[in-house]
């Protein structure tokens, strides 16, 4: 049973209609054709209102719909070849995050993603994709050795954030994450950071530092859950949709406010209902990415990611006498 | 201490005010003692029964950690706009306009040079009467600035790290903050230039999973809150029941996460010390 979220049901109950109709059709035989027909037309028209009228808190939810597909998705279908390699060589191997060496269109690559669950017993064993320290440790040790083989970095990334708990602490998770930030700025190596799902603050940034961000359509990343915002600053669950509103955590805010590189559409009703078409677009999008950095050297590599980083953020700079300039620090065309 | 009154012109712009209440004293919060805000100020706001530490203004701690009239301060004129205009696009600036009348600052972090005992070095305050020391684009932009500063003129980096958290009226410009800074280090440490943080109460989420946590050494003030995730998230989300001391300075020593702790009393000593040791990596 697909869990239905509440603004899909009319296109739910569309498609329930015409599964009738052809059933109907079959068992009387009797040709239901035109009305088939009709009811595809309503079924697409449908689609296209809700879904180009997405609120930003609904965009969170298909971000978080349990049937979207996951990093683990999109690498068995677009990648062949892939070795999974395990552990941070210092306390454990983090189910959160999963990586190893793999090719893509036949070339290698290595591919990190965010693992979530699919039913409580998977989602016990990587808590529900939020990674401890070990994960971004394993996650570093595998980009290096990227770096090492000469080989471009893919990261997937899907995840609520970072696992917030006690041995996460004790182990220096903030550690874990602002290394990675570090390091990853050093890596010699083209690497993309796609956000396929939930872009869960500093947990996706751990790793998400890429010469090319790029976001899924009906994806988010935001610096606080909405949930989490709206108990902040509004002191009210019931903010959640103006906070997911207001933090601009969509990919087409974050298109404009530079944080991404590109926005990959979805197949109309979302990637969980046509996983194959979400792949594809994914798959091209990469390519696209990867065939561009691969001309740079090693050098231009890390100056266009240290660039890219260095001009986000939006202030003003008064000057003492009064003259307001107004500075926008904004991403470089590439 | 007179040493403030005599320094704080020499930041910009000066405050004078406390996060503590007003009036001419108040109750601990260590030890319930009655104390005279004239007295904690003379005695780096520390409570000299108990040895509470209180917050210090960015004026406070750049006149505790640098040589009289030494300290330049640069990019003074950084402000915060609200690029998202965030829920009704009154709000931030409300709240930016009223940290700024009770900090004097105008945001969150006061950046510049100096020099400790003649020795010369980049010096980054955040101050935690500013939105909770938050960081925003312009904490972002101004300790990116300073260590890029650092690395030209080869000086040995030097921040007092404070935040409650990440600056959400900026939403994701504030997360993007973390991966500037870290950047500007990484090309810091790349010139084998010293870094050194000082984590004072509370340094935690974004700000410690970035600049505070990348430093060669680590000092804490005694009895700060030190971590990453809030307390209150990891008993919520866990149910656990968090150990006593959780996330505290003496936490994070015990854990390997901080070098030593440090009184204030002897914060001015011990960063002066560790310029000398580092001195060779600056020739
Ligand atoms: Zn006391």
């Amino acid at each position: 049973m697909p869990v239905i979220l509440e603004f899909e049901k009319s296109i739910y109950e569309l498609e329930e209609k015409i599964n009738q109709l052809r059933e109907f059709s079959r068992t009387n035989k009797v040709d239901m054709a035109q009305s088939v027909v009709e009811l595809e037309a309503r079924i697409e028209e449908t689609k296209k209102r809700v879904f180009s009228s997405l609120t930003p808190f609904q965009r969170v939810q298909l971000a978080r719909h349990p049937d979207r597909p996951f990093p683990r998705d999109y690498i068995n279908r677009l990648f062949t070849d892939f070795i999974e390699l395990h552990g941070d060589r210092r306390f454990s191997d983090d189910h959160a995050i999963i990586g190893g060496f793999a090719k893509f269109d036949g070339k290698p690559v290595m591919v990190i993603g965010s693992q979530k669950g699919r039913n409580l017993k998977e989602n016990v064993k990587c808590h529900f994709g939020c990674a401890n320290p070990e994960g971004y440790r394993k996650a570093l040790r595998l980009m290096k050795m990227a770096d090492k083989a000469g080989v471009p970095v893919v990261s997937l990334i899907d995840t609520p954030g970072a696992y917030p708990g006690i041995g996460g602490e004790e182990r220096h998770v903030a550690e874990a994450i602002a290394v990675n930030l570090l390091e990853m700025f050093n890596l010699r190596v083209p690497v993309v950071c796609i956000v396929t799902g939930e872009g869960g603050s500093g947990g996706a940034l751990g790793i998400g530092v890429g010469n090319r961000v790029m976001i899924m359509e009906n994806a988010y990343y935001s610096v606080i859950t909405p949930e989490g915002c709206a108990a902040i600053l509004w002191r009210d669950p019931a903010a959640t949709p103006q906070a997911a509103a207001s933090l601009r955590l969509t990919s087409s805010d974050l298109l404009k406010l530079k944080v991404v590189d590109g926005i990959i559409p979805e197949p109309l009703g979302g990637a969980h209902r046509d996983i194959e078409a979400a792949a594809k677009q994914l798959g091209e999008i990469l390519r696209q990415q990867i065939d561009e950095l691969s001309k740079l050297s090693p050098e231009k590599l890390r100056e266009q990611r240290y660039d890219r980083f260095r001009a986000i953020g939006v202030f003003s700079e008064e000057k003492p006498a009064g003259a307001k300039a107004a500075k926008s620090a904004k991403a470089k065309k590439k | 201490m007179t040493l403030f009154k005599k320094h704080e012109t020499t930041i910009a712009p000066p405050s004078t005010k406390k996060e503590i209440p007003a009036g001419l004293w108040l109750k601990c919060k260590g030890c319930d003692a009655v104390l005279y805000r004239t007295k904690l100020e003379e005695n780096l706001q520390v409570c000299p029964q108990c040895g509470h530490h209180y917050p210090m203004t960015a004026g406070e701690r750049i006149a505790l950690l640098t040589d009289a009239d030494s300290f330049k301060e640069i990019d003074a004129d950084l402000v915060s706009v609200d690029a998202l205009k965030f829920a009704d696009g009154k709000t931030y600036p409300e709240k930016l306009a009223s940290s700024r009348k009770k900090s004097g600052l105008k945001d969150a972090a006061v950046t510049g040079t100096a020099t400790l005992d003649n020795k010369a070095y980049a010096l980054g305050v955040m101050d935690f009467r500013f939105l909770g020391a938050s960081m925003g684009s312009v904490v972002g932009e101004k300790i990116t600035r300073l260590t890029e500063l650092a690395t030209a003129k080869k000086l040995p980096l030097v921040i007092v790290t404070a935040s409650g958290g990440a600056r959400m009226y900026e939403g994701m410009l504030s997360l993007m903050q973390m991966a500037k800074t870290s950047a500007a280090l990484a090309r810091h440490n790349e010139k084998g230039l010293p870094y050194i943080v000082i984590m004072t109460h509370p340094t935690t989420a974004g700000v410690m999973a970035s600049f505070a946590t990348l430093g060669d050494v680590h000092l804490a003030e005694p009895g700060a809150l030190i971590g990453f995730a809030g307390p209150r998230v990891i008993k919520q989300t866990t149910q656990a029941i968090l150990p006593p001391g959780f996330q505290t300075s003496e936490f994070c020593l015990e854990k390997g996460i901080v070098d030593r702790i440090i009184p204030r009393s002897d914060l001015r000593r011990e960063l002066s010390l560790f310029l000398d040791y580092f001195a060779g990596a600056v020739k």
